[in-house]
């Protein structure tokens, strides 16, 4: 396998290599992340003041929807799947992903997959407007016909995931150079082995799910029916089922980022490896006893409330261990501030306060308030946005020079970092307190006791937006006329990835590194 | 790159036209099945091209692997990885069916018995009572003759012990279970490198796994004509058939992979006792739709 890439476009369309692929996830997350931003900015630029201004109700139900599917589908699982390609096979010492075709037609399938969806805003009767948790009756009985194409797009993309996350294990599981033991697996390996894990999970009932309803809308069944004898909460219980191990599905690899990333600029090895594996196992099975708590409010018996609120509670152990052990890996190391640094900081704060918030809406008397309020959007988008997209970014500064073999500009960078991070405060933490005062989600306007709250959220999302354009422009700018990487790129850099030229070869390694 | 390797050098496949093919193929499919549903004319043609070009790239990929396999360019790690992936595409199918067992619980045990009882059943549904299998729905309860989901004149619950030589479900069961250890026959007849014996037991296997379909398809046919027992014949209807129809689904394609490894074995020669993973990965398969079958007899025929 001497030779390197295949020349022109069919290298992109016909390619088994895991750099290419992961490439390609990569881009296309990051086309995603700024589709689904402008649907954001849609909904924001609406609620910048009371009223109706800009959008009819209808279409703003449209944005809500699409701006959720397109980013957890569309931006953050591929992002952490284009990490996982490119990083798995050089962090163990792997020729490739074990399975290199599936690799491709795991990504193809997404492009064709996000087409469907994206169509669906150019139908008859609109894109979904039932938002992104898709509860029937109103995605079933209630929904536009574009609902079908929906579900169809739900199946394929889930097909991709499933594909992908077998290709993931079998990689980790088979690939493993000789002397690379479980146990001396970087983290990052270790998270996304289990993230996989919890995709083939779930995934599968994602699809069953989705196929309950295009029955009960096109052939006649009642399974979210009471009028037959089905039940609509039915629907719920299935959707968190795999709704709240999908969470975690955005959020593990990201564990798995900082956990490379803290320890290198700290310049001490990380605190507590083993207990951070331990940690995200545990994690990952509650992750599956806890998804009632997104329905305390849908009238479960008192045992099924108290069962939920206490399992969700333990999860905070397992994710405080984690932080515990980041702040830890930091303590009296000679730490520098280069901006993946930053972002990792960034990701331990912000997303210990997304954590915090979680465990207010696990009390599930407390929750009867907060439910289907800003506060929870204000819970989940910290955990997302400062955790999930900030860990991508961390990732992309801090690998890209290993990918592309240039660095990017270190001013620049630490620019974008502070805009983002004015930014994302500035448009999520008002909206903790605009939730707590009684703000509903999903709501195109507003009691003007809320509009202090809100404008500031609309500011905040606007400047956040700018800076991810900037984002833009330091990774072409790196790619086409940076300075040259060396292969170790950080002083502190520690793993097979680093022993590696930079950029990477197209085969890194033809036949096994040692691993000592 | 295809050329001299060992094991302890890796194999990464050249390029490959497939995958594109095969996700622009899944995309068609699941198009064409769309606009048909939501009455396009031009849909079911697009659903069947998209079918066609899936299953002549299907079948390419598969010649391919085989070929792959046949020249020697399989190493062992390349093998395990082939395991691996059916043993997790297994898993993944485990947790589709469950969704659907879940549903059937969690109607069973909390849904309908809520409905049943108190003010749910008094005030809204006109004195509902929870019943399984589910004949009067809470809509009949309501409108009585002008209800829109009516429930099933009749259904397939279990006869008791005495009327069972009678009841399809259990030869159902008994031919499905006789093609487990059929296969697995096979399967011992191969590793002691017997190939007449090894086609003789997977054709076995291929013709009860037919025999099954045609049972299926006779129990109903029966349910549609004789018992307006209907897909939307409320909630036991829907249950009923969903996970029969997805079982049944999977026994068809268990079956077609079970004719694939017996053509290859009787045309082409292939498979003999350290290289047969087309045929195992086939009769897991199989294992997985038979268990999957006694969960239905189980929890859809016996205990209603
Ligand atoms: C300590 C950990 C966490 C706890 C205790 C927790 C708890 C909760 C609870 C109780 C809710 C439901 C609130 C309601 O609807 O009334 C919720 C919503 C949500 N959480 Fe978390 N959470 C945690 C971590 C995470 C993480 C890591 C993510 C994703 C990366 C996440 C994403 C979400 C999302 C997306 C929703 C809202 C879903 C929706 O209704 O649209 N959470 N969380
Ligand atoms: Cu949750």
């Amino acid at each position: 396998m001497a030779h390197g890439p295949a020349h022109g476009l069919s290298r992109w369309l016909y390619t088994t290599n895991h750099k290419d692929i992961g490439s390609m996830y990569l881009w296309f997350s990051f086309a995603m992340f700024f589709l689904g931003g402008i649907f954001a900015l849609i909904i924001r630029a609406e609620l910048f003041e009371p009223g109706l201004q800009i959008v009819e109700p209808n279409f703003f139900n449209q944005m809500t929807t699409m701006h959720g599917l397109v980013m957890v589908f569309g931006a953050v699982m591929p992002a952490f799947v284009g990490l996982a390609n490119w990083m798995v096979p050089m962090m163990i010492g792997a020729p490739d992903m074990a399975l290199p075709r599936m690799n491709n037609l795991s990504f193809w399938i997404l492009p064709f997959a996000f087409a469907l969806l994206a169509s669906t805003l150019f139908m008859q009767g609109g894109a979904p407007n039932f938002g992104w948790t898709f509860y029937a009756p109103l995605s079933t009985t209630y929904a536009p016909p574009s609902v079908t194409f929906f579900i169809f797009a739900v199946h394929i993309m889930g097909a991709s995931s499933i594909m992908g996350a077998i290709n993931i294990i079998a990689t980790i599981l088979n690939m493993r150079a000789p002397g690379m033991t479980l146990m001396k697996m970087p983290l990052f390996v270790w998270t996304w082995l289990i993230t996989a894990y919890l995709l083939i999970a779930v995934m599968p009932v994602l699809a069953g799910v989705v196929t309950m309803m295009l029955m009960d809308i096109h052939f006649g069944t009642s399974f979210f029916n009471a009028a037959g004898g089905g039940d609509p909460v039915l629907f719920q219980h299935i959707f968190w089922f795999f709704g709240h191990p999908e969470v975690y599905i955005m959020i593990l690899p990201a564990f798995g980022v900082v956990s490379a990333i803290i320890p290198t600029f700290a310049r001490k090895p990380l605190f507590g490896y083993s207990s951070m594996v331990y940690a995200t196992a545990s994690i990952a099975i509650l992750s599956f006893m806890v998804w009632a708590h997104h329905m305390f409010t849908v009238g479960m018996p008192f045992i099924g409330e108290w069962v939920f609120m206490i399992a969700t509670m333990a999860i905070a152990v397992p994710t405080g261990v984690k932080v515990f052990n980041w702040v830890t890996t930091m303590y009296k190391g000679s730490m520098t501030f280069e901006t993946p640094m930053l972002f990792s900081i960034a990701f331990v704060i912000l997303f210990t306060i997304g954590g915090f918030s979680g465990l207010m809406l696990a009390i599930a008397p407390a929750d009867f308030q907060y439910h289907d309020t800003y506060f929870v959007v204000a819970h989940f988008h910290y955990v997302l946005v400062p955790g999930a997209i900030f860990s991508i970014t961390a990732a992309v500064y801090y690998w890209l020079p290993k990918w592309c073999g240039r660095m990017y500009d270190e001013t620049l960078g630490k620019t974008h970092f502070w805009l983002a991070f004015i930014g994302l405060n500035l448009t999520f933490f008002p909206m903790h307190f605009s939730g707590l005062a009684g703000m509903p989600r999903r709501i195109p306007d507003y009691n003007p006791l809320f509009a202090n709250w809100n404008m500031m959220s609309s500011i905040g999302s606007f400047l956040f937006g700018a800076a991810q354009v900037l984002f833009l422009y330091i990774v072409i700018r790196a790619i086409v006329s940076g300075r040259k990487a060396t292969d170790r790129v950080w002083e502190g850099s520690h793993g097979l990835e680093w022993t590696v030229p930079s950029p990477a070869p197209y085969h890194t390694f033809t036949t096994p590194p040692k691993v000592d | 790159m295809a050329h001299h390797h060992d094991a302890s050098t890796y194999y990464v496949p050249e390029q490959s036209k497939l995958p594109l093919i095969t996700a622009f193929a899944m995309f068609l499919t699941v198009f064409g099945l769309g606009t048909w549903f939501n009455g396009v004319d031009s849909g079911p043609f697009l659903f069947a091209a998209g079918f066609m070009i899936m299953a002549g790239v299907m079948f390419a990929w598969f010649s391919q692997v085989i070929h792959e396999n046949r020249a020697g360019l399989n190493n062992a790690q390349l093998k395990r990885s082939y395991v691996w992936g059916m043993g997790w595409f297994i898993f993944s199918e485990v947790m589709f069916f469950a969704a659907f067992f879940g549903a059937l619980f969690y109607i069973r045990s909390i849904s309908l018995p809520a409905l049943g009882s108190g003010n749910n059943s008094e005030l809204l549904w006109g004195g509902f009572q929870n019943d399984w299998p589910l004949m009067t729905t809470p809509d009949m309860a309501v409108k009585g003759g002008e209800a829109v989901h009516v429930g099933p004149e009749g259904n397939m619950s279990n006869p008791g012990i005495a009327g069972w030589l009678g009841w399809l479900p259990f030869w159902n069961t008994t031919v499905l279970l006789i093609s487990s250890f059929t296969v697995h026959f096979a399967h011992t007849a191969l590793k002691k490198d017997n190939k007449k014996l090894f086609n003789i037991w997977l054709g076995i296997t291929v013709a009860l796994g037919i025999g099954f379909l045609f049972l299926q398809a006779e129990e109903y046919i029966h349910a549609y004509q004789d018992l307006g027992l209907t897909l939307s014949s409320g909630i036991y209807g829907a249950t009923f058939f969903m996970l029969t129809g997805f079982h049944g689904a999977h026994v068809t394609m268990g079956t077609f992979m079970l004719l694939v490894m017996l053509l290859r074995s009787t045309l082409k020669g292939h498979f003999n006792h350290h290289d047969c993973f087309g045929f195992e990965a086939a009769s897991w398969y199989w294992h997985f739709v038979d268990v999957v079958w006694l969960g239905l007899f189980i929890f859809v025929y016996i205990m209603s």
